[in-house]
């Protein structure tokens, strides 16, 4: 390492940071000045700038890797969340688990959308579709924008490459919860999609200061909420996916207003990728359109802004500090609230629709849609700062939890589900009723076959009556596959001939339906907590789980208690069906406990151990005996939650992939 | 330029934003001043009279739990709020079978009642069995309904209530995580000192 420390020393990264942010300036004003004229130098400019400004937070991160791998303590960042004994992949990517590093990944982030907006092939005579030069300049020129304040921010009270005096002998360590693999990859993926919809939201303001009537920008916009509305899905599948198996509470959700903040821009994204459908087709709801690119991203960035902040109670605490707090709020109202106000001012000069249209179609069913997208988010947003207005308002302190959530979001989702599997087999304009009922007849009819099953192996009508309407809406996007598939010609019934948005399409339907029978699974999860000494037998789902012994372990930060679990078939002679073996981990270094989860998945279940803690017992004759407290669940169709996130990021995906030629004509003529 | 409807509607996204914005200044302001603390869970309802909140069944044959107990009990109630699905309840298992142990009279200084949160019958049972049936009077609040009146936060939390016949009964302390001797003798044993 030591041959390139005099170029990539933290100062080198420092100074890149710096240029990254003075490029970044000149990312956004040049080229809004060259715009004024038809062919000036300063617009072409735009494109190389996005990329040296994306090298050189690259160069930034690359001096930051290398100071943390080298265990280089002068710098504060480091001797605060590294030590020499940190195993080396989390000196890598425990650097975007604080606050200074993540931001850092953040602006990163979207300077590498930046690059990629810079890179894709542009607007050509022989490919008309393209995005059209004058407009990817106006695009990056706002991104630039938006990047600068973010970098200023990071290099003025957020400096990653901040030295200490003196240098400390070793780091203090990193919070052994955040010691996971999910760590490597969660906070990139989210951040990517929260930065993600940054391009959207420079569509929406192109949009609107331009005034263009046409919905040609809808088209151009797509792919970019698509990419990032996928990113985003996965983020958050994987996010749900830790707190399941790191935190060892047995839960996926908690609530947290963190991952409310993240559930938010999901869900107006989530409306933004429907609605902007209805724009392309129908060039209706252009308003409402825009209205919700502009708010996902303002709410992406009320989250970075809630959770650096310390205003809201959190398990995700960053080291909170007003002053931070007052800076992102100034980019908040600045970029949140000055394009609210743009709306405010241009929006009502937008062409007003002139068609009206009919309840029963594909653009009615997605209305509906975003109705209920909106409402939920209204609640989720509501329940996330109740609690902090109610303290600030009338001095009350109260929490907001899941019987709150519970109570609103159920009665929200079931008809969003309802109509979701309606609505694909719905055309645009107008719908026939008598064409209708036998497109939807298959998936009904596999519905109704499976309400009584459904009720018999789901422990509530609740649960049941959500796992009937997923199944319904797996049930209609695989039926409406198979007839858009025989409505080809008889010559062309390949799948790979169906156009690709609708795959997309209807594999993302599958994802939210897997989602959901996951989550009616779980309500029947069973749990025991239990004290067992060694040898203990519980029977808990029809399975005899013992403790056979409890052993001390040694790892390369830490030290542990093991428990043997041996999980039998029906009675503690059956067949052996898994070995689990849960820890607790103790890290002298922080003084921190954490809870080592072990966890067998299965398809249909899984089988989960936490071990809570462990107690020395001494009986008269001075012997010393071990008592665990254990947590045993049996969680029906859990991983199923997060497959079926990864079946909807998988849709988004599909549909970003570069169609044939062949195929878009075929595309073409079908829909 | 006239004013339409279609103004003040696009205004409204603005304006809501603006509110929020003014109320995040004064949050900051308030964290930087020391009087605004979010992670404080400080004592939602202490000094206030016992929530209204739904009467709750107890197990069969145990008697359950209602607003009307609170006004009709002559001493103070120790309210436990717990679940059999919390590792830290069960921590506090043996300090609370120790302290209904010591209550066990009638004339005692203190009663001890349990609010069971979110959670099935059965589980509720087996862990009662187990910790020795520490409480006298048990609501079992599946829905989670009355926690949200008593302002909950999670389990285990204790709230200490003290009789008062205008109001029936006032909470006048309010703890989280297990109930430790420490915080007994800390915390509720100086206000069951105080009373005549």
């Amino acid at each position: 390492m030591t041959f390139l420390t005099p170029l990539f020393c933290p100062e080198g990264g420092h100074f890149a940071l710096a240029l990254a942010c003075a490029l970044a300036f000149m990312q956004g004003i040049l080229p809004l000045i060259g715009l004024r004229h038809a062919d000036s130098p300063l617009t072409a400019l735009t494109r190389p700038l996005a990329l040296s400004q994306c090298l050189a937070l690259l160069f930034a991160w690359a001096c930051l890797i290398i100071a943390s791998l080298g265990d280089d303590f002068s710098l504060k960042l480091i001797a605060e969340t590294s030590a020499i004994n940190k195993p080396w992949a989390y000196k890598i990517a425990g650097l975007w688990g604080n606050h200074e590093g993540s931001l850092l990944l953040w602006v990163t982030l979207l300077s590498l959308w930046c690059a990629g907006l810079a890179l894709l092939p542009g607007q050509s005579a022989a490919r008309p579709a393209r995005l059209p030069a004058r407009l990817r300049a106006r695009l990056l020129a706002l991104l630039g924008l938006v990047g600068a304040g973010f970098q200023l921010f990071c290099l003025t009270t957020s400096n990653p490459f901040l030295r200490l005096w003196p240098v400390p002998a070793d780091g203090m360590g990193m919070n052994p919860l955040l010691q996971d693999p999910g760590l490597a990859v969660h906070p990139p993926l989210l951040y990517g999609g929260y930065v993600g919809f940054a391009v959207p939201f420079a569509f929406a303001i192109s949009t609107l200061l331009e005034g263009r009537a046409d919905a040609l920008w809808a088209r151009y916009m797509r792919p970019w909420v698509i990419s990032a509305w996928a990113l985003l899905t996965l983020g958050i599948t994987l996010g749900s996916w830790w707190s399941y198996s790191v935190l060892g509470w047995g839960g996926y959700w908690f609530w947290d207003p963190v991952e409310n903040a993240a559930l938010i821009p999901w869900l107006t994204g989530t409306a933004l990728l429907h609605s902007v459908l209805v724009v392309e087709k129908r060039n209706l709801l252009q308003g409402w359109c825009l209205l919700l690119a502009l708010t996902t991203f303002a709410f992406s960035l009320s989250g970075t802004f809630l959770v650096r902040s310390g205003i809201l109670n959190s398990v995700h605490a960053f080291a909170n500090d007003p002053t931070r707090g007052l800076f992102i709020l100034g980019l908040l109202g600045l970029y949140g609230g000055g394009s609210l106000l743009l709306f405010a001012i241009r929006a009502p000069a937008l062409p007003a629709p002139q068609t009206g249209f009919s309840p029963l179609s594909r653009e009615g069913a997605l209305l509906l849609n975003n109705i209920l997208l909106c409402t939920l988010c209204a609640v989720v947003l509501t329940g996330t700062l109740y609690p902090p207005f109610m303290q600030l308002l009338f001095g009350r302190t109260l929490s907001v939890g899941k019987p709150f959530f519970d109570a609103t979001t159920i009665p929200l989702t079931l008809p969003l589900l309802a109509v979701m599997g309606a609505g694909m087999a719905l055309p645009w304009r107008q719908a026939r009723t008598d064409r209708l009922l036998p497109r939807l007849a298959p998936a009904l009819l596999i519905t109704a076959v499976s309400i009584l099953p459904a009720f018999w192996l789901f422990p509530t009508p609740l649960a049941a009556s959500a796992a009937l309407l997923a199944l319904w809406v797996i049930s209609a996007a695989l039926c409406d596959l198979i007839l858009r598939l025989h409505a080809l010609p008889q010559g062309n019934r390949q799948l790979h001939r169906l156009p690709r948005s609708l795959w997309a399409a209807s594999l993302a339907h599958i994802g939210v339906g897997v989602t959901i029978l996951g989550l009616c699974g779980m309500a029947g999860s069973q749990e025991r907590l239990i004290e067992a000494r060694p040898g203990t037998h519980t029977t808990l789902s029809g399975r005899d789980w013992e403790l056979t012994t409890l052993t001390a372990r040694h790892g390369p930060n830490f030290e542990a208690v093991e428990a043997h679990l041996t999980i039998r078939q029906h009675d503690a002679h059956g067949p052996l069906l898994a070995e689990l073996k849960p820890q607790i981990r103790l890290f002298p270094q922080q003084g921190q406990r954490t809870l080592h989860v072990a966890i067998l998945h299965r398809p249909l279940e899984d089988l989960y151990a936490a071990l809570g803690s462990v107690k020395e017992e001494h009986d008269p004759q001075g012997q010393s005996h071990y008592t665990a407290i254990l947590r045993l669940h049996e969680n029906p169709l859990a991983s199923w939650i997060w497959l079926g996130g990864i079946i909807m990021a998988l849709g988004g995906v599909l549909h970003l992939l570069p169609a044939r030629q062949r195929l878009t004509r075929t595309a073409g003529t079908t829909s | 330029m006239k004013l339409t409807r279609r103004h003040l509607l696009a205004a409204l996204p603005a304006l809501g934003a603006a509110g929020l914005g003014a109320g995040f200044i004064r949050m900051l302001h308030g964290l930087d001043q020391g009087h605004f603390d979010p992670r404080a869970i400080n004592t939602p309802l202490t000094g206030q009279p016992v929530p209204d909140f739904p009467t709750l069944p107890s197990l069969p044959d145990r008697p359950g739990l209602s607003r009307g107990d609170f006004q009709t009990v002559k001493q103070p109630v120790l309210l436990s709020i717990w679940a059999s699905w919390c590792l830290p309840c069960m921590e506090e298992i043996p300090f609370l079978h120790q302290l209904a142990a010591s209550l066990a009279d009638a004339t005692a200084p203190l009663a001890l009642w349990g609010l069971c949160y979110k959670d099935q019958p059965t589980s509720a049972a087996r862990w009662l069995d187990r910790a020795g049936h520490p409480f006298s009077r048990l609501g079992m609040d599946q829905d989670g309904q009355a926690a949200i009146d008593w302002g909950v936060s999670g389990v285990p939390e204790t709230f200490l209530i003290m009789p008062d016949p205008q109001v029936g009964g006032r909470i006048v302390w309010h703890g989280t995580g297990s109930l430790t001797e420490t915080a007994y003798q800390a915390h509720i044993l100086p206000h069951l000192e105080r009373r005549p």
